[in-house]
């Protein structure tokens, strides 16, 4: 940060899980269905209902534990209480002082690891839609209730003041999206409000060892207003106190359209929830066998396929990130294992298969590395294997027949020989430059190759060819 | 008996619960709350270092149900039921404040 500040931002993500069901009933857990159709006694909090554990939002909870490297403990049920008709009993289950994971941490791909304070179960609220005002909360003549998402499982995960800037905010949000994806424990949607995201902002003296006061900024949907808010707030405090005024703990809102956050409620006294135990659950505590059987069933996590992708290529884990990120690390290493060169893969799946990922699932590895073994062996010049790729990707195919079909025959080695030759002889005084070592003509020597082929020659192979007969290669 | 409960105390969980109360209720419940309280610190006079603490009475873990799914409620049943519905959803008064 400028001027001699630092900015300190620890986030709270909540992920909803995955589940068939809620929470602790039977209902379905499901996005965008008609207002109130997915709800019972359990979730409307009627009189007499009892909630039941969902066992699979235990296991997805474990799972998210054990990639962020949590210790897995018993864990026990809170009431946090409130009256807000969000939530239909006026209170919300949670886990409070005994979650079911403590202790983990996430690596970034640049190698920063972040701490992970805990991630534990609660339940959803419901959604409440202003009505009058222009939806805003203050001006609102009444509100309405939709409890299809109170009780749809959450995961609420807490990071350590570890982060520094709005921008590594957002790397550590779409690497954790990538865990939860991966895991299998949440479709991580920002837009649908799968994952949302509050972030604990503060700024203190570069070298200070103390936290500065800090404002929690709420309202964050998707990784853009995140890295932006986190910015603009960590701005406005450092303005602040260089006027020389406070900073007010305070809940502040974000506003995307405006581009700065506004105060919402001061948190100068901490809430009264009245946690106590939930006297209608039992606590769990997963077995060894339980929590062996989930760390099986544990798929290979982002940065293990960094790491694997990086290794294989030759490159820095972070240059393979993008790849990883769009699910084309297994190609690239199957055509990697099937003997293809590594650079001209990476190539390849980094610019063509990305640009039209929706094609990519039906690219088998077989004809991609076939790809790429004859760009490699000069059987296709780089351009003519971007186009037979494309071609690959848009309508299937083996990149032999589409090169052939294309009239991209092979240039053989012994083919091109003669007709850079023939140009050297058409072009005397520009090969005395060349041999004289003028950069600027060799670019004019491999047009007139070019315009012979008809393209078909590979410019690296050219070159090297000229260099030969001018007696430099 | 040394007071275990202050009027104040119970004004604010009174206020907490959202429940209405007189000055004469206030003083009635403050020493009712306080027998107690009182007999509660029967138990905290005890030395219970080495007790975990309760947090069922029951000896019973991992009550769990599959994920699968059960029918839900007819809307128009339960929406039937509030006081007042709008737009196929619960209609409540304006709100102060914000959500928690």
């Amino acid at each position: 940060m400028s001027g001699g500040w630092e900015t300190v931002v620890g986030l709270e993500v909540h992920a909803e899980l995955r589940t068939v069901t809620k929470l602790f009933c039977g209902c379905r857990n499901e996005f965008g269905a008609e207002p109130n159709t997915l709800v019972c006694p359990v979730c409307l909090g009627l009189p007499g209902s009892l909630p039941v554990l969902n066992r699979m939002a235990v296991e997805l909870a474990m799972r998210v534990g054990l990639a962020l490297h949590c210790e897995v403990r018993p864990s026990v049920f809170h009431r946090k209480n409130y009256f807000y008709p969000d939530m239909p009993k006026d209170y919300q289950i949670s886990q409070y002082d005994e979650p079911i994971n403590v202790g983990g941490w996430l690596e970034l791909p640049d190698g920063h690891r972040v701490g992970i304070v805990r991630a534990h179960l609660e339940e959803d609220t419901g959604k409440i839609t202003h009505v009058g005002g222009g939806g805003r909360i203050h001006e609102a003549a009444h509100s309405l209730v939709d409890y299809n998402r109170a009780g749809v499982p959450l995961l609420e995960i807490v990071s350590e003041p570890d982060l520094r800037s709005g921008e590594q905010a957002r790397a550590y949000v779409a690497e954790l999206r990538a865990i939860l994806v991966a895991t299998g424990a949440s479709d991580g949607k920002m837009e649908e409000g799968s994952l949302r995201v509050d972030a604990n902002v503060s700024v203190r003296p570069e070298g200070a060892s103390e936290y500065g006061t800090r404002c929690e900024i709420k309202n964050l949907n998707s990784l853009r207003s995140l890295g932006r808010a986190i910015d603009h707030e960590a701005a406005r405090q450092i303005e602040l106190l260089e006027a020389g005024e406070r900073i007010r703990m305070e809940t502040r809102h974000w506003n995307e359209a405006a581009g700065h956050t506004v105060s919402g409620r001061t948190k100068e006294q901490s809430e009264d929830y009245r946690y106590f135990p939930e006297p209608d659950l039992v606590p769990v505590a997963p077995d060894d066998d339980w929590l062996a059987a989930v760390s099986a069933s544990l798929p290979v996590l982002p940065a293990e396929r960094r790491d694997r992708l990086a290794e294989a290529a030759g490159v820095a884990a972070g240059d393979v990130a993008v790849l990883v990120e769009m699910g084309l690390d297994d190609l690239v290493l199957g055509a990697i294992g099937a003997g293809a060169d590594p650079r001209v893969a990476v190539n390849r799946a980094a610019n063509e298969v990305a640009a039209n990922l929706e094609a990519a699932a039906k690219l088998t590895v077989g004809a991609f590395a076939e790809l790429v073994r004859m760009e490699a062996a000069g059987e296709l010049t780089a351009t003519q294997a971007k186009q037979v790729l494309a071609a690959m990707l848009e309508s299937g195919g083996k990149p032999a027949d589409i090169a052939r079909a294309r009239g991209f025959e092979a240039l053989a080695a012994d083919a091109l020989t003669p007709v850079v030759e023939q140009v050297v002889a058409d072009n005397p005084d520009a090969f005395e430059r060349f041999k004289a070592g003028d950069p600027k003509i060799q670019g004019f020597l491999v047009g007139q190759v070019m315009k012979a082929t008809k393209g078909n020659a590979d410019g690296g192979r050219v070159v090297a060819e000229l260099r030969r007969l001018a007696g430099l290669g | 008996m040394a007071e275990r409960i202050s009027a104040a105390d119970v004004a604010h969980v009174a206020h907490l619960a959202r429940l209405k109360v007189s000055e004469e209720e206030i003083a009635l419940f403050a020493a009712q709350l306080g027998a107690v309280l009182e007999h509660a610190a029967d138990v905290a006079a005890l030395d219970t270092a080495g007790v975990p603490p309760t947090a069922h009475p029951l000896p019973v873990r991992n009550v769990l149900r599959a994920d699968e799914e059960r029918p839900s409620l007819d809307r128009q049943t339960v929406l039937d039921q509030a006081p007042r519905a709008e737009d196929d959803r619960f209609r409540v008064p304006r709100i102060l404040g914000e959500a928690p």
